[in-house]
């Protein structure tokens, strides 16, 4: 998907990496068919839901979530799932994952920009543990329900992504993660809806 | 827990790799597609890329050489030189830069950081500070190491981070490509100056100067000549830093 300030560069060449060509798309009748969907994210939360707003998004993209159909919600792109974010006050997010995203504690190096270990819950079938590329100053901090859940810690533990069904929502970025993002990727790639 | 960045660094001019000491004298060092995946390959956490052309034609091949770089590099790309304006960034990001590093520009109109930081986000926004020892304290460098700024580092620093620049990569104008170490303590007063991510760069020949880089309070360190040389690489550094104490990704 087109988010508007998102550089789907890094993206559609990982894709293409992995074999696939990618198209992309900013309507409600392509986020509704489409047999896989990545929603990137990069730039601020109140930007992106605008523009997702604006272009009648919302109502598509909610009920392929919900379905659990083949998804892939990339940083900026997991936190407009969760209901709001402090980084945008009073801007409503999709809330089709109960929380707020909230900003990384004083103390820490803001934004968290390299390289964290990430540490997938038993319960995970796409995710694992490894390292991954993370590039955020805010993140979300408790597992919603139904969701299976890997974590990372940066002065304090984190959703690092989350998974259900074959929806995937990394606050990571796979395509930026190496070759162990690259199989994540594979992996969804070949997900199916149950 | 984030671990410490080992970054390979690439200075390019008209679509090939080209390396200098002291921003001057630069000669050739490969192909920039061919050394991205060779550094990928042996670990690298990111790539920073900066064109140091020096005719209007060499800015040409940039964006070429971008994503060409961009449709074999599963890591980060930091792409810097010659960004004057919001549209200079967005072309590089098109081409497949994650990250976009300005320095000139920047002194010259610090609102331009601020601009970048909204339209992209700051952990896109990268501050290319170039620093020289002077008066007890450091100056800020432009047009590639060959003017001098008349500002303080320390204080550019802070000011560039509150407009918006998420990341500085810190160049030591007296040591670059000398092989002498970083300036570790430019990077501890830039450290402890600001909260976002340092990226140490000039000196480093040994190991042992990045982990010194390191301890400083450097978030990550750029390699350049060290591995163009093809004296050590990427998995070598990160193997020698890890018993040196630092938290790599291996």
């Amino acid at each position: 998907m087109r988010t508007g300030s998102a550089n789907l560069a890094s993206v559609v060449a990982a894709l293409e990496r992995a074999g696939r060509m990618p198209r992309l798309v900013d309507d409600a009748v392509a986020v509704a068919r489409v047999e896989r969907l990545v929603l990137p994210g990069v730039g601020a939360f109140g930007a992106v839901m605008a523009r997702l707003v604006g272009l009648g998004l919302v109502e598509a993209l909610t009920e392929r979530i919900a379905a659990g159909r083949p998804t892939l919600a990339i940083c900026l792109g997991l936190q407009v799932l969760a209901s709001g974010s402090d980084e945008s006050a009073g801007v409503a997010g999709f809330g089709v994952i109960p929380g707020r995203v909230t900003r990384f504690p004083d103390g820490v190096v803001v934004p968290q920009l390299g390289w964290n270990r990430v540490e997938a819950d038993p319960g995970c079938r796409l995710l694992c543990d490894g390292a991954a590329y993370f590039a955020n100053s805010y993140k979300l901090d408790s597992a919603p329900e139904g969701w299976s859940v890997a974590w990372s810690d940066h002065g304090g533990r984190f959703v690092g992504a989350l998974e259900r069904g074959a929806v995937l929502a990394c606050q990571f970025h796979p395509e930026l993660s190496g070759a162990w993002g690259a199989a994540l990727l594979e992996r969804w790639l070949e997900a199916s809806l149950c | 827990m984030l671990m410490r960045r080992v970054i390979p660094c690439l200075d390019v001019d008209g679509g090939r790799v080209v390396k200098g000491v002291r921003f001057q004298g630069l000669r050739d060092a490969g192909d920039p597609v061919e050394r991205a995946a060779v550094y990928a390959d042996q670990g690298a956490d990111e790539l920073v890329l900066l064109d140091v052309s020096a005719t209007p034609e060499g800015r040409g091949h940039a964006l070429a050489t971008v994503a060409a770089v961009r449709r074999v590099l599963p890591i980060p790309l930091t792409v810097g030189g010659g960004v004057r304006a919001v549209a200079d960034a967005a072309a590089l990001l098109e081409a497949g830069a994650d990250k976009v590093g300005v320095n000139t520009a920047a002194v010259a109109r610090p609102g331009l950081l601020g601009e970048l930081a909204e339209r992209f986000g700051c952990q896109c926004t990268v501050l290319a500070l170039d620093a020289a020892r002077r008066c007890g304290g450091w100056e800020v460098m432009v047009r590639s190491g060959r003017e001098r700024a008349e500002r303080d580092a320390v204080e550019w620093a802070r000011e560039a981070t509150g407009r918006g620049a998420g990341e500085i990569l810190l160049t030591s104008w007296d040591r670059d490509g000398t092989g002498e170490g970083y300036d570790l303590e430019l990077i501890a007063t830039i450290a402890g100056a600001v909260t976002v991510p340092i990226v140490a760069s000039g000196g480093a020949r040994t190991p042992e100067h990045m982990a010194a880089a390191l301890g400083a309070g450097a978030d990550a360190v750029l390699a350049a000549s060290i591995l163009h040389d093809g004296h050590t690489t990427v998995a070598e550094l990160k193997a020698r830093l890890q018993a040196l104490g630092a938290e790599v990704r291996r």
